[in-house]
């Protein structure tokens, strides 16, 4: 079972590339459980049809620790299994203690037993990673492999250098690696070579570019993935593109993060910093 | 050996600081003085331990809760946190109380706790605090709860101030309700947590009742008494036997109106200067009572206190009263000390103890004819050693910055000054007031002894082998190691079976303790199984 970790700033489409790569990687016919490690819950969202997903720590909260895997585990497209994570209302409480308890106790379910053969199971982590709890999936070897989803923008850029800090930090002691860096283009000049170049600094790949385009949010609007609302589309096959290339890629690094003075006059030279 | 043992003091910080990592070493080395009376070397205090090293201290919740609020008996302390904290600091023994009638309320012996679990963390526990609360208004109807918050706490945000006031509304403000943002990585020491709770006192408590009781003229505050092994009785005994009022003790053996009506008196004294010297001053800038730094801790030193009280309320009568008192007393006290004089002449110790009672207690070792040749505070800061002579060049840290500032001004309304300056002037030309004054520590021991702050348990083993005190004065998380060494502990945190230790008849208590201790070999005599019996000794051949 190969064990992922998607990370990036918040807003630059995480949960919608998982969930599209997933589908992609479901129709190749590959057995995916992807977890939702976001308060907010909708990491699921597209795989379910919108179906409102009762996250593990409100159940976990209403009926105590007697639950069964099949009250928080749903099945989605393609047969995925869907978790969500959950999490406090804004400004209570503690976020990312609530992804300890909740993957502890996936993991106390058996929900990552060999008997459930799963080939793969995905994190959708939120934003950067902001404290411990949100670095849990990273650290005990919850995850070993971390994908960035990342644009030409500075402030992306920023969030990704510090993903790849945690990594290198954790990855010393533990076997988290990087797997990639996927580019969720948002049009801006320059984009691809700019981030070949970050991606060649950090010690890894550019692992796919996703171009911009409509379809994703027709998609979005009608709670699926794009694979499965518009499967002849050309932007279907960028997420099957993707999906191949996660399930072949071999290339899995410590990464070397960058000094902030390197970081600025990457985006100077490729011109996005003027 | 006198003059070897002197020169030996002289190279004790050389010699461990030696055995430090360099910087650790180079930090330390700031925290171990030789003492000069007459030119008060500096000291470093208040600074936050280096991680790796055993510390004496405690924690700014441990300050706030157990020292400060701990000893009153009539209001609900519930620990917001998982369990440890709240179990931990339950006051089993430390402190004690006398409830005037059967029917007033004692929670001392209770230990509350909202029992923090994952779920209250990962959602915020305000909803299981606000529980808790009724729960303890249910089964006490208490007339005060305080709320003392634990690291957990802080990291999560809940914010107890916030639900103490929506509980206070939801009892028609008939119960009074108060947070402490005490968690216990907030200071350096447990002395944070006593300012957060001198802080509270001031906003919540002092002055909430102007009800004047009492059946004498002369009416004061005792600060920074704690009634640990019933201290408190024995002064209020004494008080009473001069015709003194006692209006508030801060805090032992206190109920909450104490503190409600603390701002009638018309003195203020200071016991423990670390702990409550905040107060002290509040009461003075708000409501115009002046403090004195005092000591009851030694038979001199409690009839120099006595004293000074006579002297500060100028009455004839006041001060005769008083002096029949002290010679009535030091006629017992001469008697016991005259007696075990020959057992303890001439020994040695040691005190690593408190924010006050390092000092305090080298009085009544004095008194025995022993030697104090090493002291020094766990929570300590600079004015406890050097005198407050040094306060104005005391930096403000980061950690200082945790604590919140309060602005006390004038209460125009009630402000009444006890005193004039002038007149204060005068009473100083004729007797050691020490108005305002605490002249720390370093003062009263001799030249060359050891001041130490924050001695972590390595120094401690040093001192004890290079040294070899009589009896060494400390806590229980130091007792068995030192007992082991073959040398006598006392406990000065709380007094394990012994005690009261204030006063005249305390004084008289810690006298036959004291030489009960020296003169025992029990510690010396128990050995290990390893130092009874041959041992085979091997080494590996690689």
């Amino acid at each position: 079972m190969r064990k992922i970790a998607i990370y990036g700033k918040g807003g630059i489409g995480k949960s919608t590339t998982t969930q599209n790569t997933v589908a992609g990687l479901a129709e190749l016919g590959k057995k995916v459980m992807i977890v939702g490690c976001d308060p907010k819950a909708d990491s699921t969202r597209l795989l379910l049809h919108g179906m409102a997903q009762r996250t593990v720590l409100d159940t976990l909260r209403e009926e105590g620790e007697d639950i069964d895997l099949e009250d928080v585990l749903k099945p989605g497209f393609g047969d995925t299994k869907c978790v969500e994570s959950g999490g406090p209302e804004p400004g209570v409480g503690c976020a990312g203690r609530g992804i300890i308890t909740s993957i502890n106790l996936l993991e106390q379910l058996g929900a990552y037993d060999s008997d459930k053969q799963l080939d793969y199971v995905f994190y959708d982590v939120l934003g950067d990673v902001v404290c411990g709890g949100f670095a849990m999936p990273i650290r005990d070897g919850k995850a070993e492999e971390v994908y960035i989803v990342f644009s030409g923008e500075m402030m992306a850029m920023y969030a990704a250098n510090n993903i790849c800090k945690s990594i290198a930090k954790f990855g010393k002691a533990g076997t988290v690696r990087l797997g990639g860096l996927i580019c969720n283009s948002r049009k801006v000049d320059n984009e691809a070579n700019m981030i070949e170049e970050f991606a060649r600094k950090l010690g890894t790949q550019m692992i796919h570019f996703i171009p911009r385009d409509n379809m994703v949010q027709h998609a979005e609007i009608n709670r699926k993935t794009v694979i499965d609302h518009d499967p002849t589309h050309v932007q279907a096959d960028e997420y099957r593109a993707l999906a191949k290339k996660i399930d072949e890629n071999k290339m899995m690094v410590l990464p070397t993060p960058l000094e902030m003075e390197e970081l600025e006059s990457l985006l100077i030279d490729f011109g996005v910093l003027n | 050996m006198g003059t070897k043992k002197k020169a030996d003091l002289e190279k004790f910080r050389d010699l461990v600081v030696e055995k430090y990592p360099k910087k650790v070493g180079k930090k330390r080395a700031k925290a171990i003085i030789n003492n000069d009376p007459d030119n008060i070397p500096q000291i470093q205090a208040n600074i936050r331990t280096i991680p790796g090293i055993i510390t004496q201290r405690g924690c700014t919740y441990a300050g706030c809760k157990g020292v400060v609020l701990g000893p009153t008996r009539d209001i609900i302390n519930i620990t917001h946190g998982p369990i440890g904290c709240g179990y931990y600091s339950w006051l089993t023994r430390r402190n004690q109380t006398k409830p005037e009638t059967e029917a007033e309320a004692n929670f001392i012996t209770y230990c509350f706790s909202t029992d923090m679990q994952d779920a209250n963390i990962v959602f915020g526990g305000e909803d299981k605090l606000k529980q808790a609360i009724r729960e303890a208004v249910e089964l006490f109807n208490p007339k005060a709860i305080g709320v003392f918050s634990t690291c957990p706490v802080g990291l999560i945000g809940d914010d107890v101030h916030r639900v103490a006031k929506q509980m206070m509304e939801e009892y028609d403000n008939k119960i009074n309700i108060f947070g402490f943002s005490c968690e216990g990585y907030r200071g350096v020491s447990q002395s944070a947590g006593h300012h957060i709770a001198n802080n509270q006192l001031y906003k919540h408590l002092i002055g909430n009742d102007d009800t004047v009781n009492g059946a004498y003229k002369y009416r004061i505050n005792l600060l920074g008494e704690y009634n640990i092994g019933g201290d408190s009785f024995v002064l209020e005994e004494l008080f009473k036997k001069c015709g003194i009022e006692l209006v508030a003790t801060f805090s032992g053996n206190s109920t909450i109106s104490q503190f409600e009506q603390a701002h009638t008196a018309d003195l203020s004294m200071v016991m423990c200067h670390r702990s409550i010297n905040y107060v002290a001053e509040m009461l003075e800038t708000s409501f115009g009572i002046p403090w004195i730094k005092v000591n009851f801790i030694g038979a001199d030193a409690t009839a120099k206190a006595l004293r000074k009280v006579a002297a500060y309320f100028e009455d004839e009568e006041l001060k005769a009263k008083v002096e029949e008192v002290i010679a009535k007393e030091m006629t017992a006290v001469n008697i016991a000390r005259e007696a075990v004089l020959p057992k303890t002449t001439g020994k040695t110790s040691m005190l690593f103890v408190g924010g006050s009672r390092a000092h305090h207690y080298q009085e009544l070792f004095s008194e025995l004819g022993i030697k104090t040749i090493a002291a020094g505070y766990e929570f300590g800061h600079r004015d406890d050693y050097e005198g407050r002579r040094v306060l104005p060049s005391i930096q403000v840290d980061a950690d200082t910055r945790n604590i919140e500032e309060i602005t006390v001004t004038k209460d125009e309304k009630r402000f009444k000054e006890r005193i004039t300056k002038e007149k204060i002037a005068e009473l100083e030309k004729a007797i050691d007031l020490e108005y305002n004054e605490y002249g720390g520590l370093m003062a009263d021991m001799e030249k060359g002894t050891l001041v130490i702050d924050d001695l972590s348990h390595y120094e401690m083993d040093k001192l004890i082998e290079l040294y070899h005190p009589d009896i060494f004065c400390a806590g229980i998380k130091e007792k068995y190691v030192v007992q082991k060494m073959g040398i006598p502990l006392k406990q000065l945190h709380n007094y394990d079976s012994g005690g009261p230790y204030a006063g005249f008849e305390g004084a008289i208590n810690f006298y036959n303790d004291i030489a009960m201790m020296v003169s025992t070999s029990i510690w010396k005599e128990l050995k290990a199984p390893w130092e009874r019996e041959e041992v085979i000794e091997a080494a590996y051949v690689y």
